[in-house]
């Protein structure tokens, strides 16, 4: 104690002399901020960091070591001297042929997964032909109708050899079958299967906007994936916990990590109301952050996620398996950072974001490419990108080591700071009844949007400065060089539709979409009749036109 | 006489993605304009119905997904068939400067890219609703 003492007599004489000084050398601002809006102090010392360099005691409650609850310091004992971080790069556009070439390139490149971009009508159910999806084809991913579509897309990508990531929700299950019915089709069982579906559909109300049906009957969907991998496919993450749209709605660091924490919270609740087993699918569970500008602050977001969710499984769900408690997360830098103005500026953003994901312990990163503010990015673009993380895993020194900013006195207190902050956000929505609640009330919107709106604000203000926008900006020419997409894609596309009706077995089809419909309305598990649908051809839109009869749509009210 | 500037900020198409959307009806709010936002996922018939509805002066689209070329001309034309072309129409969000032409040739009055600040879609509107 007598140590303390005089630790914290010594720093109140250093601030009587700084202030002295202060007349004569001003700091550059009256206040300091992070990213996030929080405090920074004009020094940390060991009377802030926690429970860092207060004894082994505190050390082994709040840090502990890599690979020990509570995974302060990572999941993993030896980190990335282990095995580094799966590079996967978020690709998808046009048709499967087109992106299929474009996954070649990527794995030719280095990168060691896939991470698949679906087009909005695949994500919102609807097949090429439907009314709703003109002009929307292939544009920000690659469309898939049916498994004729996805047969192409992994053509030549033994799916025994690469673990996929597969940005998909309110259709997540049927995706997932058509995965499985592709490496049916490969001679590949399900068993040897690796990779996830993001099938997070609560953070697709507040942020996303990709949804389908209402939250019950999306639960429900969602808790029958989880009960179907478990027995089939043991190392499929079912599902991906996504901070990362949160965050670029708008939301602080803060406020990223409690509400999707509460959204973990709100599925593990619904599959251990179903029925299952909290160890059985818990190891299943991953997560996906964004990596933002402040690179201290993002450092210790990832710290503090982990760190909370350990307890919130072991100590609320009661969870026994060490695999349960561990939170392991997808990164990927954040798009909205990202500037129209002087693109190149964003190769250096990108390479910050992807340090603090690094430094912070993620799994797998995707960095985003130089040119993502102005169109999809060219193949030159996301080899940078790539490169990006290849610099960082080979030349930069961070990944010789687990988490290698424990203990310094500013990253212990930050990260003590967003799991003070975020457990208040969740016991207030805990106080509404979860996540889903909250989010039915438009309460989770809200604080998003008020985020975003006071972001912006700053930067209006020049408060904030983003360089090349609002400071440091030049003349420029028009941009050169973008990517630019097939504009027939659409008709391409409907005219294969048109071709698959007519050849597959229709009273396969039928008999199918039947067997869909009448699971629905009772509580068997879906996947069996889903990828009895898929493997007879049946449309993505016909299978979720058949879940829609029974189940209705999602209405949201539209605040701002 | 001293009507407030009413706004529809509307979503055509699929995409979600209304952080932009948002921020810019708040910030014409702040600026005493009358906004209604439409939400996601709204056809250009649903649009110019609520922009005849709401007898707006303003439509702001915002689009991000690339289906502007398809979608915005639609919209302009519907607006005509209503008799409702005199209204100001201004879009935002991901769009080529390639495309723009195009789009201002269908009557679309400005179009505002990424970065750009709220005041200057603000003061553009403000303008050009002066001027007629």
């Amino acid at each position: 104690m007598d140590d303390t003492d005089d630790l914290g007599k010594a720093i109140e004489a250093w601030e009587a002399e700084v202030e002295k000084s202060l007349a004569k050398r001003p700091e550059r601002k009256a206040s300091f901020e992070t990213g996030s809006g929080a405090p920074v102090k004009r020094l940390y010392t060991p009377l802030d960091s926690g429970g860092a360099c207060r004894g082994a005691k505190a050390y082994a409650e709040r840090i502990g070591l890599p690979g020990e609850y509570p995974y302060t310091r990572g999941v993993q004992s030896t980190m990335y001297r282990g095995r580094l971080w799966t590079m996967r790069q978020y690709a998808g556009f046009g048709g499967a042929e087109e992106s299929n070439a474009r996954y070649k390139y990527l794995l030719s490149q280095g990168q060691t997964g896939l991470s698949i971009a679906f087009d909005l009508p695949t994500q919102i159910g609807y097949d090429s032909d439907h009314p709703l999806s003109a002009g929307e084809v292939g544009k920000v991913g690659v469309a898939i109708d049916s498994l004729a579509d996805m047969e192409v897309l992994f053509s030549g990508i033994p799916l025994d050899k690469v673990s996929t990531s597969m940005t998909i929700n309110a259709p997540a299950a049927v995706l997932l079958a058509m995965y499985v019915a592709v490496a049916e089709k490969q001679g590949v069982p399900p068993k040897a299967l690796e990779g996830t579906i993001q099938n997070d559909i609560l953070k697709e109300y507040v942020a996303r906007g990709t949804y389908i049906f209402p939250p019950a009957a999306s639960m429900r969907l969602i808790t029958d994936v989880f009960a179907y991998c478990a027995e089939a496919i043991p190392d499929w993450n079912t599902i991906s916990i996504s901070g990362y749209h949160i965050r670029e709605a708008g939301s602080t660091a803060s406020q990223e990590v409690a509400f999707t924490l509460a959204d973990g919270i709100a599925y593990v609740k619904a599959a251990v109301e179903a029925g299952l087993d909290v160890d059985g699918f818990g190891p299943r569970l991953s997560f996906f952050f964004n990596a933002y500008n402040d690179l201290f602050e993002e450092v210790a977001k990832f710290r503090a996620a982990r760190r909370l969710w350990a307890r919130i499984m072991r100590e609320r769900f009661g969870a026994r398996n060490p695999k349960s408690w561990m939170m392991r997360f997808h990164a990927q830098t954040g798009g909205s950072t990202l500037t129209a103005q002087q693109p190149d500026n964003n190769v250096v953003r990108v390479t910050l974001q992807a340090l603090a994901a690094v430094l912070g312990g993620t799994q797998s990163l995707h960095t985003n490419s130089r040119d993502e503010a102005l169109a999809l990015p060219t193949e030159a673009s996301v080899r940078i990108a790539l490169r990006t993380q290849q610099i960082i895993a080979y030349e930069s020194g961070t990944a010789e080591t687990p988490d290698p900013l424990a203990g310094s006195y500013y990253v212990e207190s930050l990260t003590d700071r967003i799991e003070e902050e975020a457990s208040v956000y969740l016991k207030k929505i805990d106080e509404m009844g979860g996540a889903v609640c909250a989010i039915e009330e438009g309460y989770v919107q809200r604080e998003i949007q008020d985020a975003a709106y006071a972001y912006q604000r700053q930067i209006e203000s020049g408060e904030r400065v983003v360089v090349g926008l609002n400071r440091f900006q030049a003349e420029e020419g028009r941009p050169e060089g973008l990517l630019k997409l097939d504009p027939a894609i659409g008709e391409r596309q409907c005219a294969a539709l048109g071709e698959l009706r007519a050849r597959r077995d229709e009273v396969r089809v039928r008999a199918a979409l039947r067997a869909i419909d009448a699971t629905a309305r009772g509580d068997a598990n879906l996947m069996q009749p889903i990828l009895e649908a898929v493997r007879s051809y049946a449309t993505l839109g016909e299978i979720c036109d058949a879940l829609r009869a029974v189940f209705g749509e999602y209405r949201p009210s539209a605040c701002f | 006489m001293d009507r407030k500037i009413r706004v529809l900020v509307a979503k055509p198409g699929l995409d979600g993605h209304d952080r932009g959307a948002k921020v810019v009806a708040r910030a014409m709010r702040d600026a005493g304009m009358e906004v209604i936002y439409t939400g996601l996922r709204q056809t250009p018939e649903q649009i110019v119905q609520a922009a005849v509805q709401e007898d707006v002066d303003v439509v702001a689209l915002s689009i991000l997904s690339g289906a502007h070329m398809q979608l915005f001309p639609r919209v302009m034309r519907l607006l005509a068939e209503k008799g409702a072309d005199d209204l100001l129409v201004v879009a935002g969000g991901v769009i080529p400067e390639d495309d723009i032409p195009f789009l201002k040739e269908k009557g679309i009055a400005a179009v505002f890219g990424p970065g750009t600040p709220t005041r200057e879609a603000i003061d553009f509107i403000e303008a050009n609703l002066k001027a007629r």
